[in-house]
C-alpha cells in the first residue's frame, strides 16, 4: 500500500518554486490561462509565470478585491486566470468577491493561497492563515484543495485548472519533502489512501501529510497500526473514505495546518456526525492566533508536530477503548 | 394593472439621432418608469429612485448603443453591459424584457419565489445580465479583466458600466479606476449616474466626492459629462465616448434620483421604499404625463 510514498522522503523542495513551475508548465500547455497577483509576485512566485509569458500576466498592485474581480472578468471571457496573494487576503479582504462572484456567480476563477498556514512564520500572525480552509470550504460551489508536496502540486494544479468552477488551491512558502513518488495519482474529490492500519485512522491535509506518516512510523513501533489518508480535497469532501475509516478503525485524527474549528477537522466532524459518529482528535492550532517565530518552532510550540499527532492518535485510540467498555 | 407600452423598435447603431427616434425612446423610458413602479408595487419592495435616474441611460443603451442579440445572449463578440449599481435592478430587467431577452410577462415576477428575475442581479438565472450585483463597487475591477480579454483576444467589443455615485464610495471602484488606466483599457466606458443621492443621504452629506471630473482625470481617465435624462444628449456622449481612445472613458450623467415622480425626487426615503396604494396613484398619474408629454412630437 505504501507504493505511493517515497521511501525515504525526497529532500525538501520549496513549495513556491514548485508552484512557480508548476505554474509555468500550466501556461505552456495551456494557451487560455492567465495569471494575476497583486505587487507579490516574487512572494507567491507567480513571477516566474510573468518572465515566461508576459502577455499573459496581470499585476494589478496592491488591490486584492480588484484581483478577483479582474480574474472575474477574464473567467466570464473565457479565460481561465489564476489569481494569486496571500491566502488570508482572499479569505479576509477580497471575501465578499469571492463569495458573490466565484462562489454565487461560479465564476470559472482559481485563488492559488500563498503563504497559507504558519508558513509565513516570521511575518507573524497577522499575515499567516489559518482560517482559510474554513471560509472558503462553508462558501457552495467552492473546489477547496491542499497538495501535500511538489508532486501533489504538479498533479493537481492540471486539474483543478481544467474543471469548470471556482477552486481555492491552498500552498505555502517553505521547503516540504517530497512525500510522493510518481505512481502518485491523485483524482480532485477522492482520498488518498496512503498507509493500511486497523487501529485508527489519521486523516491530513497539505504539508502535515509527512509528519501524519511520522507519525505513523512511531505508532507501529509502539504496536499501533494507524491508518493515514491524504484529504487533498477539503470540498468536495469523500465522506465515503471517511465512514469507510470510522467503520473499519473506529477512531480517528484529524492533522491539518488550520485552526481546528472549521478546516479539516471541522469537516471530518461534520462527516462523522453525519454518517458514523466515532471518536476523533483534531490536530490543529487551537483556536488562537500564533506568534513570529521559526517555522519548525512554531510548528512544536502550537501543537502541529509529530509527537502532538502521536498523541493525539492515543488519545483517540482510548477513547475508541472507553467506549467498548 | 396594465400599461399600454409602445411597441419597443431598435434603432440601429450609429451616429444619426433623428428626431422621432429621441422623442420615441424619451417616451419609452417613461413607460419603463411606470412598469418599474408597478413591479415595486406590486411586490411591496425594490428600489424605485436609482432605476427612475438611471432609465434614459439604460433605455438608449439597449435600444441603440449596445451591440448585444437577444436571441443569443452569449453572443462572444456582444458588448458587455456591466450594471454595477445592482439594486436598480427593475429598470434592468424591463428594459432587457423590452429588448426581447424575456417575455415581458416575466417582469411580473420579480422578487417573487421562484423568479428569474432575482432582488439583485444574476446572470445564471436572467438571460442579459452580465454579472451579479448587489453588493455595490465590482464593476470597474471586472470590465478592467474583459477588457483584458479582449486585448488579448484581439476582439473589438466594448464593456460598459453603469455606476450609482454613491457606489464610488467603495475603494475597489478606484482600484479598478487605476487598473484600467494603467492597461490603457480604451473598451472600457463607464456611465456614472450621478444623481446626487445615496442610501442615508445626499452623496454631498454622506461621503462628498466632488470634483468628481477632476477626481477620474487624476486617475488618467477620459472625462465627460451629460444630462442623463435627455436621450439626444446620452446618445451624444455615447458617441463620443466611442471616439476617446488610448485610455478608458467615465460619462459623467447628470440625473436625479426618482426621476418623474415630484415627489420622490431628490428624497433618499424613495431609493428602496415601496409606494403606498395613494401614493402608487399619484406617481402613476405623473409618469403617464411624463410619458405623454412625448407624444405629441
Ligand atoms: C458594498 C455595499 N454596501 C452597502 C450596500 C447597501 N446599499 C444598497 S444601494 C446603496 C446606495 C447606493 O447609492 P448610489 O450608488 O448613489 O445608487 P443610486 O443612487 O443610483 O440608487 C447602499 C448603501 C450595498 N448594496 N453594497
Ligand atoms: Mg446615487
Amino acid at each position: 500500500m505504501e507504493r505511493l510514498l517515497k521511501k525515504p522522503f525526497g529532500v525538501p523542495v520549496n513549495m513556491r518554486r514548485a508552484y512557480g513551475e508548476a505554474l509555468t508548465a500550466l501556461g505552456q500547455s495551456r494557451p487560455n490561462v492567465v495569471v494575476l497577483s497583486a505587487d507579490v509576485s516574487n512572494s507567491d512566485h507567480s513571477f516566474m509565470f510573468e518572465a515566461r509569458f508576459p502577455e499573459r500576466f496581470v499585476n494589478v498592485g496592491i488591490a486584492e478585491q480588484a484581483l478577483v474581480d479582474v480574474a472575474v472578468g477574464f473567467a466570464r471571457c473565457g479565460f481561465v486566470p489564476i489569481a494569486n496573494t496571500f491566502a488570508f487576503l482572499f479569505a479576509t479582504r477580497a471575501l465578499e468577491q469571492v463569495r458573490t462572484h466565484l462562489a454565487y456567480g461560479r465564476a470559472n476563477v482559481k485563488l492559488a493561497g500563498a503563504y497559507a498556514g504558519l508558513s509565513d512564520s516570521f511575518d507573524g500572525p497577522t499575515h499567516q492563515s489559518i482560517n482559510d480552509l474554513a471560509v472558503m470550504r462553508s462558501l457552495p460551489n467552492m473546489t477547496v484543495v491542499a497538495p501535500a508536496d511538489p508532486v501533489a502540486l504538479d498533479a493537481l494544479l492540471p486539474q483543478m485548472c481544467d474543471m469548470d468552477g471556482p477552486v481555492f488551491f491552498r500552498l505555502c512558502r517553505n521547503e516540504v519533502p517530497v512525500v510522493f513518488d510518481q505512481s502518485y495519482r491523485p483524482m480532485l474529490g477522492r482520498a488518498m489512501l496512503l498507509r493500511e492500519g486497523g487501529d485508527l485512522t489519521l486523516i491530513a491535509c497539505g504539508v502535515m501529510v509527512a509528519p501524519a506518516l511520522e507519525a505513523a512510523e512511531s505508532l507501529a513501533a509502539q504496536g499501533i497500526q494507524a491508518r493515514v489518508v491524504e484529504m487533498h480535497t477539503l470540498k468536495p469532501l469523500d465522506t465515503e473514505m471517511i465512514a469507510r475509516c470510522a467503520e473499519e478503525t473506529g477512531a480517528l485524527v484529524t492533522v491539518e495546518e488550520h485552526s481546528i474549528i472549521g478546516g479539516l477537522g471541522g469537516a471530518v466532524a461534520e462527516a462523522l456526525a453525519a454518517a458514523r459518529p466515532a471518536p476523533l482528535e483534531r490536530v490543529g492550532i487551537r483556536d488562537q492566533f500564533t506568534e513570529s517565530g521559526p517555522y519548525p518552532d512554531l510548528l512544536r510550540k502550537y501543537g502541529l508536530a509529530a509527537p502532538d499527532i502521536v498523541q493525539a492518535a492515543q488519545t483517540a485510540l482510548r477513547r475508541k477503548e472507553d467506549g467498548r467498555r | 394593472m396594465s400599461n399600454n407600452i409602445t411597441p419597443a423598435t431598435v434603432y440601429p447603431y450609429g451616429p444619426r439621432h433623428t428626431p422621432e427616434m429621441i422623442a420615441d425612446l424619451s417616451r419609452r423610458a417613461f413607460e419603463y418608469r411606470l412598469q418599474v413602479l408597478d413591479m415595486v408595487y406590486e411586490r411591496q419592495s425594490g428600489h424605485l429612485g436609482g432605476s427612475f435616474s438611471v432609465a434614459e441611460i439604460l433605455t438608449a443603451l439597449y435600444f441603440h448603443h449596445l451591440r448585444v442579440n437577444p436571441q443569443d445572449p452569449a453572443w462572444p463578440e456582444r458588448d458587455r453591459l456591466l450594471f454595477s449599481k445592482g439594486h436598480a435592478c427593475p429598470m434592468l430587467y424591463t428594459v432587457l424584457a423590452h429588448r426581447g431577452f424575456f417575455p415581458v410577462e416575466e417582469l411580473k415576477t420579480f422578487r417573487a419565489l421562484d423568479s428569474r428575475l432575482q432582488g439583485h442581479p444574476e446572470p445564471q438565472k436572467t438571460p442579459g445580465v452580465e454579472i451579479p450585483a448587489g453588493p455595490l463597487g465590482h464593476g470597474v475591477a471586472i470590465a478592467c479583466g474583459m477588457a483584458l480579454a479582449a486585448v488579448m483576444k484581439k476582439a473589438a467589443y466594448r464593456v460598459f458600466v453603469v455606476l450609482g455615485d454613491g457606489e464610488l464610495n467603495a475603494g475597489v471602484i478606484w482600484e479598478g479606476a487605476l487598473i484600467a488606466a494603467k492597461y490603457r483599457l480604451d473598451a472600457i466606458k463607464v456611465i456614472l449616474d450621478c444623481n446626487g443621492v445615496q442610501q442615508t443621504g445626499s452623496t454631498a452629506a454622506v461621503m462628498p466626492t466632488e470634483p468628481l471630473a477632476d477626481k477620474w482625470k487624476a486617475f488618467g481617465w477620459h472625462v465627460l459629462e451629460c444630462h442623463g435624462h435627455n436621450v439626444a444628449q446620452v446618445l451624444d456622449a455615447l458617441d463620443a465616448a466611442d471616439e476617446l481612445h488610448g485610455r478608458p472613458a467615465v460619462i459623467i450623467a447628470h440625473t436625479t434620483k426618482g426621476k418623474g415622480v415630484s415627489f420622490m425626487e431628490n428624497d433618499p426615503v424613495w431609493h428602496g421604499t415601496p409606494p403606498n396604494a395613494e401614493q402608487y396613484r399619484a406617481a402613476r398619474a405623473e409618469l403617464l404625463e411624463g410619458a405623454n408629454r412625448w407624444s405629441v412630437c
